[in-house]
């Protein structure tokens, strides 16, 4: 068959089954604005920024036209320009602009188009600053209806993606908005706080819980002692907005940055999380030899086991009992610490649902005190090292703070989908070449899909294994284990589609940014020597001086559920 | 319709109902047809300022041009045809503060005309705020600033000298 092609303001761009016009455009290099599209969702239509106009001068949204061989339109005509400037100053109109004072600001779609668009005056009044818009009432986000412009994404990511769907249209008309069942504060909804909804607002609508002036007045205490445990998928995450490349490893930076803000010692979690491979390695074992409910799931995401208490609870004792990298280092930290300051520990995360896991009490210790303190996200970091005014770029790499300084790769990878499973199989593989470690590669363990399976053996043991991440996803798959249609030994469960470099907490970004994330992870891990968990000696000595019953107060836990 | 029927105050009424129809998906229905309301509401209520038309007629076209559904298609039709054929009867609304069909209450204005007030004071009488005054036995007159156009006066006029200007 003959090449099908479009055109699109005179190129000639192929059509090569993009699911509409407006991607077609996006692919040719023609960025058509628009609010309520998001190329991972349904297609809503609503905002009308990404009308097109064609050959006779009529107009759809470029969002909801299928590609039409032949077909000839225009993205930027004056008649578009026209509408478009009158859909912001609408906008505007109803939004309460206070961008100086806004979470958002510099990271703003209705910023960023209100400046592109030349919109300098708004002719309607303006009354929609309103006191008690902002529902504060979640440790993980913040909402602002005053800064709501409906275009609709936080809804369907939070029922489509998520499958939670604690969110959702209400009223109709100039009264529509979005709202939680009977218009109740978040924090009373089913939500998980895995901040997607956030990842997603293209506004200052929803936005990570900002925690940094806790952190701030900790580090100016001068009789506490701050340290801090960075996860492995910040490292990939912070480049663009401080001035480097998307994607780049910059764990070294960081540490320097931090040690400059004024942390007393920086930690990477890559180490709770080799921990958390031979614990939740052994724990496995134990249950394919009958010691436990298979299949056993993962159990490093607080969204996922937060939907699990809510929607599966049937599934709760198939969860691996032991706890989150985060939850593992972070006792080992605070026993460690032998000075006679007040000790606070912080984890740098790139998910807003740690915030809620470092709160919850099974994490606290016998004083009821929480083994970490504060969880900031990337985001809030970002904005702590640009207030700190370090200039990021120039920095020298350092190293992180002795004895937890050793990391494998295996701890690195945990930051993106399939990752914790590819862990596991390094160490649980009796063969560690490199060739190996690439055939476990080769297992279909890696890339964004949202569903991967494998089967490995392990012993004589074929094992099947599923990898999902997104809890929709994730529900389809629950629903086929309980129905019998499928079986698997092990599941790893991601609340993030992608896994954590897709976090709540990360800097917004698109598609392709996300991939860079990863590759940065494997880069990463690509760079250290040790490739297999059981290679930390540090880790493995640790673990060994433990006792069983130290062990089971330390790095597991049973989750109360919170019904 | 007739020449008691105020074009504008027809606009207002379409509007007000399409608003209330709205679904509030699509931003230029929601928030366009809610714009329109607010001036075609000022306007009958004598607050119209200079540029309203053209403003409504912008709105007007902006969302006929794109809105989702045939509700938002449509919304704006009513406005931007009185606009049309009865541009006057805004601008009188907006420029004189009248109202050509008398129709719109707030823009009413009651005059009493001398030749036939016989100064009985009955009508100040009966007003509730106040605004008429005058000798017995003098023709009166109704400060304008101060009446609130409810109508008392002229059904308390035995001689049918208080008229609707
Ligand atoms: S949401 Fe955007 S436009 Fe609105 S106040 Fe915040 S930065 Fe400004
Ligand atoms: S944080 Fe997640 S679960 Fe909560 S409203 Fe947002 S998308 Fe839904
Ligand atoms: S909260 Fe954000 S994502 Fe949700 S509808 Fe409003 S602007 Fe869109
Ligand atoms: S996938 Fe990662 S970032 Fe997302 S909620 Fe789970 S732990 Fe947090
Ligand atoms: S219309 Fe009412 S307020 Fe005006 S003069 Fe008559 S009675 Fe008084």
């Amino acid at each position: 068959m003959d090449k099908q092609y479009m055109i699109i303001d005179g190129i000639e761009v192929t059509i090569e089954g993009e699911r509409n016009v407006l991607e077609l455009a996006r692919k040719a290099g023609i960025d058509i604005p628009a609010f309520c599209y998001d190329p991972e969702l349904s297609i809503y239509g609503a905002c009308r920024m990404c009308m097109v106009e064609n050959e006779r001068g009529s107009l759809e949204a470029s969002c909801s036209m299928l590609p039409k061989a032949g077909a000839v339109i225009k993205t930027n005509t004056a008649k578009l320009r026209k509408y478009r400037k009158m859909i912001l100053e609408l906008l505007l109109a109803n939004h309460c602009r206070d961008c100086t004072i806004c979470p958002k600001s510099g990271n703003c779609k209705l910023q960023e188009f209100a400046y592109k668009f030349n919109i300098t005056d708004v002719r309607f009044p303006n009354n929609s600053c309103q006191l008690g818009s902002q529902d504060k009432s979640s440790v993980s986000i913040v909402r602002d209806s005053s800064k709501c412009i409906l275009c609709g994404k936080c809804v369907r990511m939070c029922a489509e993606v998520q499958n939670v769907g604690a969110i959702d249209y209400a009223y109709r008309g100039s009264k529509k908005k979005i709202a939680t069942a009977f218009d109740g504060p978040i924090a009373n909804s089913p939500c998980v706080g895995c901040g997607q909804c956030a990842a997603v607002c293209p506004v200052g609508a929803i936005v990570v819980k900002d925690d940094a002036d806790k952190v701030w007045d900790a580090i100016g205490d001068k009789n506490t002692y701050v340290d801090v445990q960075v996860a492995p998928a910040v490292r990939v995450a912070l480049g663009k907005e401080l001035g480097l490349e998307e994607g780049t490893p910059l764990m070294g930076k960081l540490v320097t940055a931090l040690k400059e803000v004024g942390f007393d010692a920086v930690y990477d979690t890559s180490f709770g999380a080799d921990m958390t491979v031979l614990e939740e390695a052994n724990e496995f074992v134990g249950r394919l030899s009958g010691n436990g409910k298979l299949p056993m799931f993962t159990s490093c995401c607080p969204a996922w086991i937060r939907f699990a208490e809510n929607k599966y609870p049937e599934f709760l004792s198939n969860i691996s009992t032991c706890r989150s990298p985060m939850q593992m280092f972070a006792p080992v930290l605070k026993e460690a610490y032998k000075g006679d300051k007040k000790h606070v520990h912080v984890a740098i995360m790139p998910c807003t649902a740690k915030k809620f896991e470092g709160k919850r009490d099974e994490f606290k210790d016998k004083d009821g005190n929480p083994y970490v303190d504060y969880v900031l996200t990337t985001q809030e970091v970002i904005r702590m090292i640009k207030e700190a005014g370090i200039d990021f770029k120039a920095l020298e790499d350092s190293a992180c703070d002795n004895p937890f300084e050793e990391i494998t790769g295996a701890g690195v990878i945990f930051g993106v989908t399939g990752g914790v499973t590819e862990a596991v199989l390094r160490y649980a593989s009796s063969d560690k070449s490199e060739k190996a470690l690439e055939e476990i590669t080769y297992t279909g363990v890696r890339g964004f899909e949202g569903v991967k399976e494998a089967t490995v053996k392990i012993g004589d043991k074929d094992v099947k294994i599923a990898v999902v991440s997104g809890l929709n996803n994730t529900s389809v798959l629950l629903d086929k284990i309980k129905s019998g249609d499928v079986y698997y030994d092990l599941v790893e469960v991601m609340s993030c589609p992608g896994g954590c470099v897709n976090g709540g907490g990360q800097p917004q970004a698109e598609r392709e940014a996300r991939h860079y994330r990863a590759d940065g992870l494997y880069k990463a891990d690509g760079v250290e020597v040790k490739k297999s968990s059981e290679q930390n000696t540090a880790v493995v000595k640790l673990l060994a001086s433990m006792d069983e019953h130290k062990k089971h107060e330390i790095l597991h836990v049973h989750y109360k559920g919170n019904k | 319709m007739d020449k008691n029927t105020c074009m504008v105050e027809v606009a207002r009424f379409f509007m007000d109902f399409t608003q209330n129809e709205s679904c509030g998906k699509c931003v230029p229905c929601r928030e366009g047809t809610k714009r329109m309301l607010e001036i075609l509401n000022r306007i009958v209520e004598g607050k119209g300022k200079d540029g309203d038309i053209e403003l409504l007629e912008e709105l007007g076209e902006a969302i006929s041009k794109t809105a989702l559904c045939g509700l938002g298609k449509t919304a704006a039709g009513p406005v931007l045809s009185t606009i049309k054929y009865f541009r006057n009867e805004y601008e009188a609304h907006i420029y004189e503060k009248r109202c050509p069909a008398n129709a719109c209450a707030k823009l009413k204005k009651y005059v009493i005309d001398p030749e036939l007030c016989k100064g009985c004071s009955k009508c100040a009488r009966n007003c509730p705020v106040n605004a008429i005054s005058g000798e017995i036995k003098k023709p009166f007159t109704i400060d304008q600033d101060k009446c609130i156009k409810c109508g008392a006066c002229v059904s308390n006029c035995a001689f049918k000298a208080i008229k609707e200007a």
